[in-house]
């Protein structure tokens, strides 16, 4: 049985602090599940852009749901596709990094 | 029998040249390089694409280690804005081809390498030719379109590509398509589209000419491409034997900032291999020889194209010679002025705040457009915002409040580097009701401090 809150750390680099304030680390409490389910990444995106967020051009950090192109998810240091995409269930104490792909040379 | 020793060839007795010995004896008494390596690195040819601020310290140190042939690509002349970082070009060298510029440099660097110019950017009718005739590509290039095709054109020949890239303090760099087997065999390492299938739109991606760059920042990142191809050429590029960084790709990350124990950050996140269905390097793959030569892909098209900002009417926009014109005028000519202490018009610089403190105009204002696109969480409102509440109950932005105090019939000019931002600043300012219907004038000035440079003065700062 999931607790009311998990509490998580999140990490921005590449650029995407910028849109949180110009800071790049946050501890974030979300909602547990009231069920069976924790919050997986959609949910944890969306909030993010609902109650983190602090620059009007959400584009910059999402497309259609989920993160825009041009973004790596990192679940504990380790890629969020062996985690199973946006699906994965977050733990209390998950470190979440959002990695901004870089072009400048 | 023995021989009289001043007889022999030295150069069948010695697998280097005397002056080889000389030259690269310090990194020959390395066991990590050694003969072999040495003689590795001789035989190898490396192929560096884009001669900026990654390209130029991976030459140098891929030229001073002894690699036979370097090829290098690009289709830039040497700026001024570029010296800062890209440290083989030089203030004589200025208008020059980069790629010319970096030759002239390497040469007197090490003139037994052999160099081959490539002056073009890369295109999907050359890059097959291109990289054909060398062992290993290094990505120092600064657009997702040709990091995508450096990508596709690697796996397609079989090649690794070291790709690095920097903005503003931060660097990346990924070892791609290593060992590199064909498309389809799992083993093989992934590419740039395993990591990214989808391009980025090109709204969020930022250039090192808007968002800035530090010369070390892209230094390190490009010294980093030349530590990994000399360790990847001393091992044997085609060599089965496993190489620890050959286990599971890793992405590096550096931040120039400062952590928790370091004045800088070094970071390596594990990565998984090949992505099962990714359009080049699986076994679905649907990006070819043939559709890359048959010119059926367009790269630019596929990471699409940042058109210029169309978001006013004509007669919301005024041009640099007009504005000139209507600030020059003294203010007593003001005729519809109710209130004698106002002002004609109110000059905003939307451009961030280091740009303001660059260069401004008199008593304009800075407004950054990041503080108008700033979104105030009810958790962390600032003092100066939580005074007035807009009818919807969001607190009114400072900006607003501070914009509402000028005279109602004062214009609002908006300028910004290249108008772009401006049009936009002018859209924000008119949803917040400071056009008061259309009684005040709100307009963006065409081309920002561009054209004001080109076309008014001069000798404003042009960064
Ligand atoms: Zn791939």
């Amino acid at each position: 049985m999931a607790s009311d809150t998990i509490s998580i750390t999140v990490e921005f680099t590449g650029g995407l602090e910028l849109l949180f304030g110009n800071k790049k680390k946050h501890t974030v409490s979300l909602p547990g599940a009231s069920k069976t389910k924790n919050p997986d990444i959609t949910f944890l995106v969306n909030h993010l852009c609902e109650n983190l967020m602090q620059d009007s051009r959400r584009e910059l950090f999402v497309l259609d749901g989920g993160v825009r192109p041009g973004i790596l998810v990192l679940i504990n240091d380790a890629d969020w596709e062996l985690e199973g995409e946006e699906k994965y269930e977050l733990q209390s104490g998950d470190h979440v990094l959002f990695v901004s792909t870089l072009h400048g040379g | 029998m023995a021989e009289d020793p001043t007889n022999i060839d030295t150069e069948q007795k010695w697998p280097l040249d005397p002056e080889e010995y000389k030259r690269y004896g310090r990194q020959l008494i390395m066991p990590e390089i050694g003969l072999q390596g040495q003689l590795n690195l001789k035989s190898s040819s490396v192929l560096i694409v884009g001669v900026g601020g990654l390209g130029c310290p991976a030459a140098a140190y891929l030229a001073g280690a002894g690699v036979g042939k370097i090829g290098l690509v690009d289709g830039d002349t040497v700026e001024k804005s570029n010296l800062h970082r890209q440290i083989l070009h030089s203030t004589a060298t200025v208008g020059m081809s980069k790629v010319e510029s970096a030759i002239k440099y390497l040469t007197s660097l090490n003139p037994t390498v052999k160099y081959v110019p490539h002056i073009a950017h890369v295109s999907t009718e050359t890059t097959l030719d291109l990289f054909t005739p060398y062992d290993l590509v290094l990505d120092c290039t600064d657009t997702p379109a040709s990091r995508y095709l450096i990508s596709d054109t690697c796996v397609l020949l079989g090649k690794p590509l070291i790709s690095a890239s920097a903005l503003r303090i931060d660097g990346q760099l990924m070892i791609l398509n290593y060992p590199p087997l064909p498309p389809g065999n799992s083993k093989g390492g992934p590419c740039y589209r395993c990591f990214f299938p989808k391009p980025p739109s090109p709204e969020s991606v930022t250039s090192c000419g808007e968002g800035g760059i530090l010369g070390p920042v892209v230094g390190v990142m490009g010294v980093l491409q030349a530590l990994e191809a000399i360790k990847l050429i001393c091992a044997g590029i085609n060599s089965e034997e496993p190489v620890e960084s050959r286990d599971r790709p890793i992405l590096h990350i550096f931040s120039g900032r400062p952590g928790a124990t370091s004045p800088f950050q070094f970071r390596a996140i594990p990565f998984r291999g090949r992505k099962s269905n990714c359009a080049v390097c699986s076994s679905f793959a649907t990006i070819t020889k043939e559709s890359l030569t048959s010119g059926s892909l367009d790269y630019q098209k596929f990471c699409g194209i940042l058109n210029p900002v169309t978001a006013l009417r004509a007669e919301e926009r005024v041009s640099v010679e007009d504005f000139a014109e209507s600030i020059s005028k003294p203010m007593t000519e003001v005729r519809s002025a109710k209130r004698t202490d106002s002002r004609k018009y109110t000059v905003v610089d939307v451009r961030e705040k280091v740009q303001f403190e660059l260069g401004n105009l008199p008593g304009s204002i800075n407004i950054p457009y990041s503080e108008l696109c700033h979104v105030t969480r009810s958790d962390n409102v600032s003092m100066s915002a939580q005074k007035e509440s807009s009818k919807d109950g969001q607190p009114t932005p400072a900006w607003v409040t501070t914009l509402s105090k000028t005279s109602p019939d004062a214009s609002i000019y908006v300028i910004c580097r290249l108008g772009n931002d401006s049009q936009l600043a002018v859209q924000k300012m008119k949803e917040y009701g400071l056009g008061k219907g259309s009684e005040r004038f709100i307009a963006d000035i065409k081309g920002g401090f561009s054209s004001w440079r080109e076309m008014v003065d001069p000798t404003f700062p042009d960064y």
